[in-house]
């Protein structure tokens, strides 16, 4: 199998498997700071659901729950077509390759334009906390503590699928026009680890933001 | 002295590579480097200059705390001096300055390595730590801050006048270049050592940059969220620690606290590190208790996440939470004393050198010592209420950063000196450096207890008359310390050129790092080494032996 040793190997590291796991496990650990980065935001939206809980189940039902359930669904079938390209990209299937991860992109894309809207919504019914802002509820102010989380949480979200866009976007064009990943998928497997995490803030996010007592 | 015996070290091999610092010339061939040697100076170049402006910073203060009236700066003035201080030696000197000077330069030599796992994100790190000091520096430039190193809301958010958004978002960016140099080593220690090499073969140093790197990945994304969401308050009035607006200003400080408690050990490991590589070499003896050692190392980065509290005891929060965090922060004294302990038994009956490195070793362990126990004093909830924010905290936290760390920079700097820079300082008067600053040091910082338990407040420029007294103390002490800062400058940077030539292993250490050239070629080792004992095989009875027939 001639076609190994094509692997580029850094001056670093001795062989391909472990240029690979080091790369795998630095992809692991920028994870775990991502996980801390979110995680204030989560403490915060914590402390105060604690505090304030029906303030923040009444702000929660002024959310879109259609937009966000369809973000949610567009989000795990991007997520599944990654899974797809990572497996398109470890057999050497280039165009293959190159198609589903425009298809994950295009899904990323579906996604921000969902999200662009609620937003647009949420600004013309005066949600967007500042000067503007009004909400018929028995606590506003609370109220209007769980728009500024709203806004904090899936604003930092959406900027890491837009990063996640472009970056699937510059790779989906090295695979199919460069042939970029032949027989060194690596990079393929490490931006679906991170499209994955995405994705699961996501999970996490969507019942936290719009589920806060629906059943009711 | 030991020197005769010490220059008997085995004859460099001719060189078939150039060695580091050959290698390459020009500006453009530092500044584009990702060899991980030529990015540990420009990290060392950088944070010297950060040192001196937080010094400065520093010596302003000691100079207007001479008398008990405020006549040298405004209160305002004061305010963003000692902000500055903080800020700039926190961030931009103590928690880079092991590892990302030391540590790059030793981390791959250590382990057998030729370079670190991810050499172009290294030289990034550098590169985002550079820029957030600019921004740092543009908002002392421009005004300062005045809110203190904590950035406590409401007043950072609300209140505080001056470039809070400019000094936060420096340190926001200079924190992903920490965050990308622990990735880093955390990659390099685990998938980059050399045949041979276990765990537990390990340098203690190598563990504690290891514990320092889980400390900074884990901990500094917490502080960037922190300092966002202040910022986004100052800016656009998002109230999430706003009371006004519905928010918590607690919040606040627990998130600060839980990132800032873990940074306090990422500014002491790795000091402990250097001084667990000095001692059993200077003693000659192996170290008591490896093992215990290393897992303490772990242990008071796995207790440090779990003792923020402790900096809130006076704060809103529950006296319950207190009681917790107050058992917890007595908890961490333990794998804290097991190491001195260690290092006191590797001593004994060792074949002790004094040498400069010795010397801040051994400064390190009695500040260290002192530091920790009035620690205890602190982590005592009702002792915490009343020397709460007076000097007492001051002077503590000085013995473990300037005390610890310091020392440990400053005795692993001239430790690996020779390997850095193929060349030996002069070795009297670094002796008289190190001297000079353990005794500036202490008559900087201990009259600071006293001032402190007698009740002076902390971030007054004025105080009560009958503290002038132990004032002047202080600041005689501070500026006998600045001269002991300034000499090391002074004689390394003389030593550069006149000193010595080192040869590859003028201690007779043990260690990979020492059986390369010096300084090493740019692939670190001719051939990849194989590890087949434990470090710090040193035999003190046989030290001995040398020494007396030395005499003789």
């Amino acid at each position: 199998m001639p076609d190994v040793l094509a692997v580029p190997i850094e001056h670093q590291f001795d062989d391909a498997t472990q240029q690979r796991e080091a790369a795998t496990m630095g992809m692991w650990l920028f994870i775990a700071t991502e996980i801390l980065l979110f995680g204030g935001m989560f403490l915060g939206y914590t402390a105060y659901r604690h505090a304030y809980p029906s303030a923040f189940a009444e702000a929660s039902r002024h959310t879109l729950i259609a937009f966000g359930g369809t973000n949610t669904a567009v989000l795990l079938i991007s997520s599944t077509v990654m899974a797809f390209a990572v497996r398109a990209a470890s057999q050497n299937r280039r165009k293959l390759l190159g198609l589903l991860l425009f298809v994950t992109a295009s899904l990323g894309v579906l996604f921000l334009v969902i999200k662009g809207l609620e937003y647009a919504h949420e600004i013309n019914e005066h949600l967007l906390p500042g000067r503007a802002f009004h909400i018929d509820a028995a606590d506003p102010q609370h109220a209007e503590l769980f728009f500024y989380i709203y806004w904090l949480m899936t604003g930092v979200h959406a900027l890491h699928v837009t990063i996640g866009v472009v970056l699937i976007t510059f790779f989906a064009f090295r695979a199919w026009f460069r042939d970029a990943f032949r027989n060194h998928d690596t990079p393929i497997e490490l931006l679906g680890l991170y499209w994955h995490f995405v994705d699961i803030v996501w999970v996490f996010l969507f019942p936290l933001i719009y589920m806060i007592d629906r059943h009711s | 002295m030991t020197t005769a015996t010490l220059q008997a070290a085995p004859q460099p091999r001719p060189l078939t590579k150039p060695t580091y610092l050959a290698d390459g010339k020009t500006i453009r061939s530092w500044l584009l480097t990702t060899d991980h040697k030529r990015i540990a100076i420009l990290y060392m170049i950088s944070i010297t200059l950060f040192f001196f402006i937080g010094g400065a910073a520093a010596t302003m203060m000691r100079l207007e705390l001479l008398t008990p009236q405020g006549d040298l700066v405004t209160s305002e003035t004061y305010n963003k001096l000692f902000t500055i201080h903080g800020v700039v030696m926190v961030w931009f000197f103590l928690i880079p300055s092991i590892p990302t000077v030391l540590g790059n330069f030793l981390v791959p030599l250590m382990i057998g390595a030729r370079d670190v796992a991810f050499p172009k994100l290294n030289l990034a790190s550098w590169y985002l730590f550079m820029a957030g000091g600019a921004f740092a520096v543009f908002s002392i430039i421009t005004g300062g801050v005045d809110t203190g190193w904590t950035f406590y809301t409401p007043y950072s958010s609300t209140y505080a006048n001056g470039h809070v958004i400019a000094m936060a978002t420096g340190i926001f960016i200079a924190g992903f270049g920490s965050i990308a140099t622990g990735l880093n080593f955390i990659v390099t220690i685990h998938k980059m050592r050399a045949p041979g090499l276990t765990w537990f073969r390990l340098p203690m140093f190598i563990w504690t940059i290891y514990t320092t790197s889980l400390i900074l990945v884990l901990a500094t994304p917490v502080l960037a969220i922190t300092l966002t969401l202040m910022a986004l308050e100052r800016a656009f009035g998002v109230g999430i620690f706003n009371p006004a607006m519905g928010g918590d200003p607690l919040l606040f400080q627990h998130l600060f606290w839980f990132y800032s408690h873990p940074a306090v050990y990422i500014m002491i490991l790795p000091g402990m590190g250097v001084v667990s590589e000095l001692i059993p070499c200077f003693a000659r003896k192996q170290m008591f208790g490896y093992r215990f050692v290393a897992y303490a190392t772990v242990a008071i980065g796995v207790f440090g996440f779990l003792v923020w509290g402790h900096h809130m005891f006076v704060s809103s929060q529950s006296i319950y939470a207190g009681m917790i965090f107050s058992i917890l922060s007595f908890a961490v004294s333990v794998p804290s004393a097991i190491k001195v302990f260690n290092w006191t038994a590797t001593l004994y009956k060792g074949s002790i050198r004094f040498q400069t490195p010795m010397l801040y070793a051994l400064g390190f362990v009695g500040l260290f010592t002192i530091g920790g126990l009035t620690g205890l004093f602190l982590a005592c909830l009702a002792v915490d209420v009343h020397v709460h924010d007076t000097y007492f905290v001051i002077a503590h936290f000085h013995y473990i950063m300037v005390g610890g760390m310091v020392m440990g920079y400053l005795g692993g700097l001239h430790f690996w000196w020779p390997k850095i820079t193929g060349r030996l300082y002069p070795e009297r008067l670094a002796k008289l450096s190190a001297v000079t600053i353990f005794l500036g040091f202490n008559l900087t910082f201990f009259p600071q207890f006293i001032l402190g338990y007698l009740g002076m407040p902390r971030r007054y420029p004025v105080y009560a008359p009958e503290f002038q007294v132990l004032n002047v103390f202080s600041t005689a002490g501070a500026s006998i310390l600045a001269v002991g800062y300034v000499l090391p400058l002074a004689y390394l940077l003389w030593s550069l050129r006149w000193g010595r030539v080192a040869g590859p292993n003028p201690w007779q250490a043990t260690g990979l790092e020492w059986t390369t050239s010096s300084p090493p070629p740019t692939d670190n080792f001719e051939k990849t080494p194989i590890v087949t004992e434990g470090p710090y095989a040193y035999d003190a009875q046989a030290a001995e032996a040398e020494l007396e027939a030395g005499h003789a």
